[in-house]
Order: structure tokens, then sequence, then C-alpha cells
């Protein structure tokens, strides 16, 4: 074990996945001699040479696009993103492309060795381009995994997992946590399984369901909740897509009661997803109205960033709205 | 991969603003338009057996382009996409690679595809969406794919496919085989930004790829005109850094030759080319569209003289190794089987209907199963509303 930062673990994901095979490279903006804008790929260039991580033309459709083509080739391209608010010009080729390959192929072809990392997230004063939180957007792709880690042992795990799953994943890195979030990591390889809820903590009253930077923000506000003599149980879904629904049912049909705390605009987030279904599959079981904590439906602020969050005290009124329904 | 320096331009003191138009490049041609060769010119080595192969994959391409277009005007296919006129383009620079070369297309480059081997029925299963397509009957007709031949699966999102072949060509590069990547794309494709994208990196990360475009002078009605302004899209590779050359696409002896010089330049130099074949997109943009509506008839008999499969043959009888009388027995005898293959590939069933959730992921999710099972659970309840798939599900 050592203590790592979110980025020191994200750093050594992939030191441990290009020394277990040498057809993992690593490669977009700024991420080889200089080793990334927030040094996740420091060191990696000189270790593993030019040819497996290197920089790339500043062309985030031309980096995907290159990663879908490589993959297919049966390589495991790991490309990242610079902030995962620049991921749209290559929405094309995540969406038509990488998340379609193997169905529209017939399986002739895939490009399951695909991970694309991006960094995610507010409270860092990004303003509107380097804040955004746009999972949903892909959530609504069949075809593609989507992952979100919310500390450094999970964030290396996860990783380990996206870059050799069959499958493509988008792998998005919560920013804000990248120094803040310190924490025991093994120095070796080791996994955590995709597609699977973690029980952070348990409880009785309510659930509280949450992913990446604002599990953080649920913790708070349980904190504050517990001292009212409230029982939380936190959800972690790690995974967006496809995601683990019946551990949120599970969790709700034993509460009865259930907040959704994200960042991401709150029109179509995927807490939309998350309501609708525990609605469909626990009616019988919910005492209150599923509540959503949210961004707002504007455009990411910048003087207005701390109004804008959906942060613990908006988190913690929400469990006491549920309660007192 | 790229170097560290920093570019320094060359100093002038005289103020120059260069003409958008100042860089020209011709066109390479062996054959004139008769199928006789230019003086002095020096034609590629071309065994008999390659060049009746050539020839054959051509006319082959011609009978299942006429005909198809005619079965999707009976109703009997949904869709087509014909190559008529480009031939030349497509089966002379498949020829040109090596097997192991992968090749990935846009959708008018059938004729590579028929070069490397896509039997008769394969085709006709992949346009009749039946249980024997390798696609599992998923993709709108034309949209081949075939990992055996080392054929890239067709989509129809435009140009989507040239970034993709850089990195391919990067994963040859880093395997070391010696093998390369050719991408096809129309002149229309060429003004999307993944066309910017691939070859840029290409140039940058010095891949083993040849860019072959496919310049027929309209995109659906949209004539070249109102595509570009400058010199076409060859001088574009210049721009990148990128070796390039401008061929007679109706010419399939010129088309063959550089891409040959092409294949060698990516796999023993690492140089991405630019190839830009110029031709004539002689039919429709596709079975929906009509080009009497942007287009005249003049103009299309013009390109009709240009004909490259007339070219080669008159080049090939020239030569004493085709006769009339064969060549005209063996289009019949195409006509046959192309016929044979389509009566046969329109009784083939649709493909199970469990293959409707299989390989979106490697394995079906959990989610996806249960949605499997409501359907099949609906079409039981009502099986003549779904009689494609209803006896499956009994």
């Amino acid at each position: 074990m050592a203590k790592m930062n979110l980025l020191q673990a994200i750093n050594s994901a992939l030191d441990v996945a290009m020394a277990k095979n040498d057809k993992v490279s690593v490669f977009g903006e700024d991420v080889g001699h200089f080793g990334g804008v927030f040094r996740a790929t420091s060191g990696l260039q000189e270790k593993y040479g030019r040819q497996r991580c290197f920089n790339t033309p500043l062309v985030e459709q031309g980096i995907i696009g290159f990663a879908n083509g490589l993959a297919s080739q049966g390589s495991f391209p790991v490309a990242e993103i610079q902030f995962g608010d620049y991921i749209f010009p290559a929405f094309d080729q995540i969406v038509n492309e990488t998340a379609k390959f193997r169905y529209r192929s017939g399986n002739e072809f895939n490009v399951g060795g695909l991970t694309i990392r991006t960094p995610y997230g507010g409270g860092i004063h990004g303003g509107h381009y380097h804040s955004q939180s746009p999972e949903a957007y892909f959530a609504h792709t069949p075809g593609l995994k989507i992952v979100i880690p919310r500390n450094p042992y999970e964030a290396k795990g996860l990783l380990l997992s996206a870059i050799f799953d069959p499958n493509p994943v988008l792998f998005m890195e919560p920013k804000r946590m990248y120094r803040a979030a310190v924490g025991d990591v093994p120095e070796g390889e080791y996994t955590i399984p995709l597609g699977q809820a973690d029980v952070v903590k348990e409880g009785t009253d309510i659930t509280l369901v949450g992913w990446g930077a604002q599990i953080e923000v649920i913790e708070k506000a349980v904190e504050m909740a517990e001292k009212d003599g409230v029982s939380c149980e936190i959800i972690d879904l790690r995974s967006i897509l496809p995601w683990d629904a019946d551990t949120v049912v599970e969790s709700v049909m034993k509460t009865g009661r259930l907040v959704i705390s994200q960042e991401a605009p709150h029109t179509m987030a995927f807490g939309s997803e998350v309501a609708a279904t525990v609605q469909e599959q626990a009616f019988l079981y919910l005492e209150s109205p599923i509540m959503r904590v949210s961004g707002l439906d504007t455009p990411y602020p910048l003087a207005h960033e701390k109004e804008y969050m959906a942060d613990h005290l908006k988190t913690y009124e929400a469990i006491k709205r549920s309660l007192n329904y | 991969m790229a170097t560290q320096t920093t570019q320094q331009p060359d100093v002038t003191t005289s103020m120059t603003v260069i003409d958008g138009h100042a860089l020209r490049i011709p066109m390479f041609q062996l054959l004139d338009q008769d199928g006789v060769p230019h003086p002095d010119v020096t034609l590629p080595e071309l065994d008999k057996e390659l060049a009746l192969k050539m020839f054959s994959t051509m006319q082959f391409i011609r009978v299942l382009d006429e005909r198809m277009i005619a079965a999707q005007r009976q109703g009997r296919i949904s869709f087509y996409l014909s190559s008529l006129g480009e031939e030349a383009a497509s089966i002379g620079s498949a020829a040109a690679l090596q097997f192991e070369d992968m090749i990935m297309g846009q959708y008018r480059e059938q004729g590579s595809l028929a070069f490397r081997g896509f039997s008769v029925e394969q085709f006709m299963n992949q346009l009749f969406s039946n249980a024997k397509d390798l696609g599992k009957g998923r993709q709108m007709p034309v949209h081949y794919g075939c990992a055996e031949l080392n054929f890239m699966t067709i989509s129809s999102p435009l140009g989507t496919q040239i970034p993709q072949a850089t990195g391919y060509a990067f994963g040859q590069k880093q395997a070391g085989e010696g093998h390369c990547t050719l991408v096809y794309f129309g002149e229309g494709a060429a003004s999307e930004g993944d066309f910017h994208a691939g070859l840029n990196m290409a140039s940058v990360l010095k891949v083993p790829a040849i860019f072959f475009c496919r310049n027929n002078g309209y995109a659906i009605s949209t004539p070249v005109a109102e595509q570009l302004a400058g010199d076409g899209i060859a001088p574009r590779g210049v721009g990148y850094g990128m070796k390039t050359i401008r061929v007679d696409g109706n010419d399939i002896l010129a088309v063959y030759a550089a891409t040959q010089e092409a294949r060698r330049l990516a796999v023993e130099e690492n140089e991405p080319v630019l190839i830009e074949a110029m031709s004539y997109r002689m039919a429709g943009h596709s079975t929906s569209d009509d080009p009497t509506g942007y287009r005249t008839r003049d103009e299309e008999n013009a390109w009709r003289d240009k004909c490259p499969l007339k070219r080669f043959r008159q080049y090939l009888l020239s030569k004493g190794w085709i006769n009339e009388a064969d060549t005209d027995a063996q289009q019949q005898q195409v006509k046959e089987a192309v016929l044979a293959a389509l009566k046969e590939a329109e009784q083939v069933p649709v493909p199970h209907i469990d293959e409707i959730i299989a390989d979106v992921y490697d394995t079906p999710t959990q989610q996806l199963q249960q949605q499997l099972e409501a359907l099949k659970a609906h079409v039981r309840k009502y099986p003549d509303a779904y009689p494609k798939t209803s006896q499956g599900v009994k």
C-alpha cells in the first residue's frame, strides 16, 4: 500500500497496464514528455517510449477516430480528452462509431480495447468549459460503458478494469478530487468490477445515490442528517452505463426513500433515469417522492459557482424534505 | 514520431501573397481514352493472371451494380449504392495492395471487396439482410465488411473512417510486420473535419496509410465547384506535408501504378500518401436519388466515352490477353451467377430475434436480456404482426 492522490492512482494504473501488456498505449494533447496538464501521464513516455505514450495534434475528433482505428486493430488505446467539456467534437466518433462498432459489423470488428479518459466536474472555478459533467449525453448510447470513480483506490481499480474490459469505456475523472482525495492504494495490479454499485455506508431511513466527486458532498450532508438521528444509506453508482439498478432498488425497498445528488444540470441528468427506474421497480415501497438535487439548468457559471452547485446543504435539505413528506 | 524542432520559415523582404490556385497538380495517366498507352510511358509490371483478375472483377461489379439497381427498383431490396464508372479506382488500388493490408471504405468501393474474394453469395446476403449476412442483417444494404478479407465494415457517417485508418496504420507500424491501411473516401467526405484530423495526424505520426480520394465530381447533387474552391483535394496533402499524387481514376493501370508506389512509401518509409483519383459518378448517388434534377445527359454521355471498363478492355484486346467472344461469354456467365445468387439470398430468412441484442456489448447486459424477454413475450402474443421473427420465438 502507498498513499496516493487520485492523479497518482491514475498514473499508477496506466503504469501497471502498460507494463502488463505492450499493446496498451496512451495519447492525447500534452500527455507525452510533459506528462499531461494534470500530470496524469507523468513519466510514462520516459519509461515506455514515444511509440506508446505520445502527443497528438490538437483535434478531439481525430484523437478518438485514431483511437477507434487503433483499438479495431487489436490494441488497448487509452485516449485522453483534456477536459470533458472538449469531448463534444468527438461526439460523432464516440456515439456513431465507438459505440456501434461491434454491433454493426456482426462482431466482425470491435473497439473493445478502447478507454477514453477525461477529467470532468466543477468546483474549481472552471466556468463554462472546465466544469461540465457530460455523462448523461453518453448514457443514452448503447454500446458504451461509462465509469466514474470517487477516490484514488476506486480510480485505479476501476481504470484497470476499464482498460482491459472487452468493451469501449468512457472513464470520467473528478478533477476537483485529483489532488484533494488521498488514500491507501495498492502499488501493483488489482481490479474493481464494472457495472456494480458500491454501498459506501449502510443505513435504514433513506438512500442517497451519487457518483464521482458528489459522493464526498453526499457524505457531508449525511453527517449533518445523522446528527439529527437519521440513518442514511449511501450508494456510489461507480458505473453509469450499464448501471446497477438492482443494488439501488434493493436499498430503496429497505429505506423507502431516495435522494439522488448530482453535479450535472437537472433536466435529463442521469438521476432522471435512476428515479424513473426506482419508481417502476419499487413503487409500493416508496414513502415519499424521489428527490433530485442537481446543478441548475444553466451553463456552468463562474461567479455564482457556489450557488449553482448541488452542494451538501442542498442535499441535506432534500433529505429533510424526503423525511418530512 | 514527430521531431521536437520548431519550424523556422525562410525570410523574404518582398510582400508575397501566394495565390490560392498557385499549386496545380497534374493527373497521372498511362492509357489514353482508347486504351492505348501514351508514348514513352513505363507501364507497371502486370502479369496476365492479375490483369485478367482485375478485368473480371470490373465486369462482375458492373453486372452486380446494374442488376441490384434493378432489384431495388422492383422493391426486392430497400436500397442500393452503385459504383458505376468508378470500378477502376477501387479495383486498381486493391490490386496493388498485399492481402494483409487493411482496407477501409466509404461505400462505393465494392470492387475492392470483390477483388479480395468476397463472393457473390456474400454480397447478396448482406444486401438482403438475411441470416447468412456477416453483419447479421443490422445495417443498410452495401454496408459490407469482412474480417477474414481485411475489409473493415462500412458505416454511413462520412469521413469517420479517415482518422480510424490513421489509428489502424499506427498499430500496424507498432506491430512492425510491414502492413499498411488504405482508406477510401469521396471528395465530398473530404470536407468533413475528420479528413483534416486523419491526414494531419497521419503526417505528424508518420503512419503507413494511403488516403485514397475518389473525386467523382458530385456529392449527391452538390457539384465539386460548390464543395471546394482550390485545385481539388490533392493540394491539401502537400499542405499537410504529405506525399501526394493525382491520378486518372478511369485508367486502371495508372491507379495500380500509383497505389503500388504509395504502398512502397507507406510501408518502407512510413510516409503516408494521398491519392486523388479523378473520375465521374455515372449513376445517381443512390437508388434514392435522381441525377436528372441537377446535371445534363450531355455531361453524362461525355463521361460514358471514358468508361474504365471499355478502356481496359481495349488494352487487353490489344495485348491479345482476351478476345471478344470469350469476354462476352464470360459476361453472360456473370449475369447468370448474379441472378442465381439473388434468387437464393432472397429466400433466406432474417436472423433470429436473439441477434437484436447480441454484440451491443461482448455479452448482453442484464437490462438487454430483460428487454429481449419482454419483446419475445410480446411477439408471442401478436405473432401475425411480426411475421419475420414470430416463427423463431415459439
